[in-house]
């Protein structure tokens, strides 16, 4: 594989060319002491010199000693909000002459140009790509932002306390799904990006940014980093035949004892980046004429979310926490061929009361005799 | 780009006929569609209440006679109690059909048990058309229908009408009788034992409360029939009907897309798991 050189200096000639070509750069950038993604203009909004401390229920901005760029790892939002909005309009009707007209949402299909995204971020999108895109049925909104969308990758140069990627083969490096694929390097007073082009869309726009091909000791500097990555993950989790200890320990009775913790909260649902579940609202305006219906995320973690008439199937925490971690370590394989965690570490970082998914598969793992309850 | 699935398609009730104090038919026919609407016995639409919610209800027609789209349900939420006060020339959204059918070709040459509860009757009666529709090709013809009272009997005067067929066994039990009611009274389970078929050569179809089919499934199994011919329609909260809401699953499967009708082997761990 052909790797070039980006200089730090012409980082912005890179966004830039992005603009010019009508994306929108959607990239990290700090706000309320968290780093988020969103609409950038100037690479003086990343979050320059910051790196995050995370752990169970903690997360922490530091100011760094150099200028990188990218180290620190993912936040509390993922991409998934871009491509699966939390609020979207699926379509207006309204009451006509002898019946209703029902007009599907023609709202533009925004052009994203993602800046930064990591490789676990890369395997939640393709997983997503799957439930949306992949199935008998297409979901035309995630469509239309999916394939208008433009991936510029970051290979981790840091692994954050509750990361796990390395143990998912989710990461940290990052190896398809991207138009471009960058890898931060700071040693010896110098400043560059390794970059690997990843698609025909990618190479089209990299004619336009100033480079030069990656030297040996620059690719291999870039390979070192992620290597060091790999090697310093906060967590694992080990996944070897998980799925059917899982299903065997339906009743175990660790499900009771994590429920006594559990605030059934859905924020870990909410930070999730393969968490696709979600609510209709269909609403009307005060005359009673137009109506709309709104899709909106929702979380297995709510009562409401399992109800029939009668009553909500999972009424007990137990059920809820055991449905949402049966769902991504287990019954996810069976729907969509492979694990629904990319081993990010969201759910544990804003937990707020520190639950940690590899420590409760690890804890079911280590009930296991085999036999099941 | 395909055409979009999240879109529902207007359609007019001609017809709306009262089953009981709480249950109502909705015969529909299309506005804008040139094509009749096929469905295959078992499937399920979401029927939107213009401003109100949209809800899975399964199709109650018969299959033969796309022409018309017919539903049964029961009013019990906010949807179903609404769709309650449309009349007939109201307009309503359809999406569908969707999901699993019941097994009705793979029944040919077999004894047909269908077993109902409640409002359970109404996804089975396509297939009990679809069977009276194609009669030669199956063996014995048996409905066993529970319900609470006499005066919740779906469909009564085609039930009568049917029960005067000689290929036809209909047999009908009530939680509580009446002053009149001369017939069963207990749980459909108890009209499994003494039911006329060749358990051997069955295949069944149960719908109903989930613990009444837990426990047919049982009589149905004690009596020989064997599991992979024992058929069952689940039921799960549903907003979207197209595997994207995430609220319909059971375990591995999505009711919508890979149900609602199972065969028992694929559902019969769940049934004994607690709120899964």
């Amino acid at each position: 594989m052909t790797t070039f050189l980006l200089e730090r200096e012409d980082f912005p000639a890179l966004l830039k060319t992005l603009t010019d070509a009508g994306y929108q750069v959607i990239a990290p950038t700090v706000r309320e002491g968290a780093i988020v993604y969103d609409e950038i203009e100037s690479i003086a909004e990343l979050p320059i010199g910051y790196h995050d401390e995370q752990e169970a229920a903690f997360y922490r901005l530091h100011p760094t000693k150099d200028k990188a760029l990218f180290s620190y790892v993912v936040g509390p939002q993922s991409w998934k909000r871009f491509l699966h909005p939390p609020e979207v309009r699926l379509w207006q009707a309204k009451r006509v002459e002898g019946g209703m007209e029902i007009v599907p949402n023609t709202q533009a299909v925004p052009r994203y140009a993602f800046v930064g995204v990591r490789a676990c971020e890369l395997h939640a999108i393709a997983i997503q790509d799957k439930i949306f895109m992949q199935g008998e049925f297409v979901d035309p909104i995630y469509q239309a932002r999916r394939e208008a969308a433009l991936i510029v990758a970051v290979n981790c140069g840091v692994a954050g306390g509750t990361c796990f990627c390395a143990s998912m083969h989710t990461g940290p490096q990052v190896t398809s799904g991207f138009d471009l694929a960058l890898t931060e390097v700071l040693e010896d007073g110098r400043h560059y990006f390794v970059v690997e082009v990843g698609s025909d869309t990618g190479k089209e726009l990299w004619k336009d940014v100033p480079h030069r091909k990656a030297k040996p000791e620059e690719a291999a500097a870039a390979q070192h980093i992620i290597e060091h990555t790999a090697a310093h993950m906060g967590r694992e989790l080990d996944i070897d035949g998980l799925p059917e200890i899982i299903t065997r320990k339906i009743e175990s009775p660790r499900w009771e004892t994590i429920a006594q913790t559990c605030l059934a909260c859905a924020n870990c649902t909410m930070v999730c980046p393969t968490c696709f579940c979600n609510t209709i609202e269909d609403v009307t305006d005060l005359t009673g004429g137009s109506a709309e219906r709104i899709r909106k995320w929702d979380s297995c973690f709510t009562m409401d979310f399992s109800y029939i008439h009668g009553g909500s199937v999972r009424y007990s925490t137990k059920a809820r926490y055991r449905q949402w971690l049966t769902h991504k370590l287990a019954t996810w394989v069976e729907q969509f061929g492979t694990l629904g965690c990319v081993g990010c570490g969201r759910c544990i970082t804003w937990c707020p009361v520190a639950i940690d998914i590899t420590a409760e598969a690890a804890a079911i793992r280590q009930s296991d005799d085999g036999k099941g309850k | 780009m395909t055409a979009n699935p999240m879109l529902p398609e207007p359609f007019r009730i001609r017809k709306v006929q009262k089953e009981s104090y709480d249950t109502f038919t909705l015969e529909l026919e299309p506005l804008n569609r040139p094509d009749p609407f096929l469905f295959k016995a078992g499937q399920f639409n979401m029927l939107y209440v213009f401003g109100v919610g949209e809800v899975p209800i399964s199709i109650s027609g018969d299959p033969h006679h796309p022409e018309t789209l017919i539903h049964t349900t029961r009013a019990v939420g906010t949807v179903t109690k609404a769709m309650r006060q449309l009349k007939t020339g109201d307009v309503m959204g359809i999406r569908g059909p969707y999901g699993t059918s019941w097994p009705v070709d793979r029944a040919e040459g077999y004894d047909v048990v269908i077993v109902a509860g409640g409002i359970g009757l109404a996804p089975l009666r396509p297939s009990l058309y679809h069977v009276l529709e194609h009669r030669d090709k199956y063996g014995k013809v048996v409905l066993l229908y529970g319900t609470r009272s006499p005066d919740d009997i779906l469909f009564r005067k085609e039930l009568e009408r049917w029960r005067s067929r000689f290929d036809l066994e209909i047999y009908v039990t009530v939680d509580y009788a009446n002053p009149g009611w001369r017939g069963n009274v207990g749980v459909v389970t108890n009209l499994i034992p003494k039911a006329p078929f060749d358990p051997l050569h069955t295949m069944a179809m149960i719908c109903g409360p989930e613990v009444m089919m837990r426990f047919t499934a049982i009589e149905l199994l004690k009596r020989g029939v064997e599991a992979p011919n024992i058929y069952l329609t689940m039921e799960r909260n549903m907003k979207c009907g197209i595997g994207f809401c995430g609220h319909c699953q059971l375990g591995e499967s999505f009711i919508c897309k890979d149900g609602p009708v199972f065969a028992l082997p694929e559902m019969q761990e769940r049934l004994n798991q607690w709120e899964v």
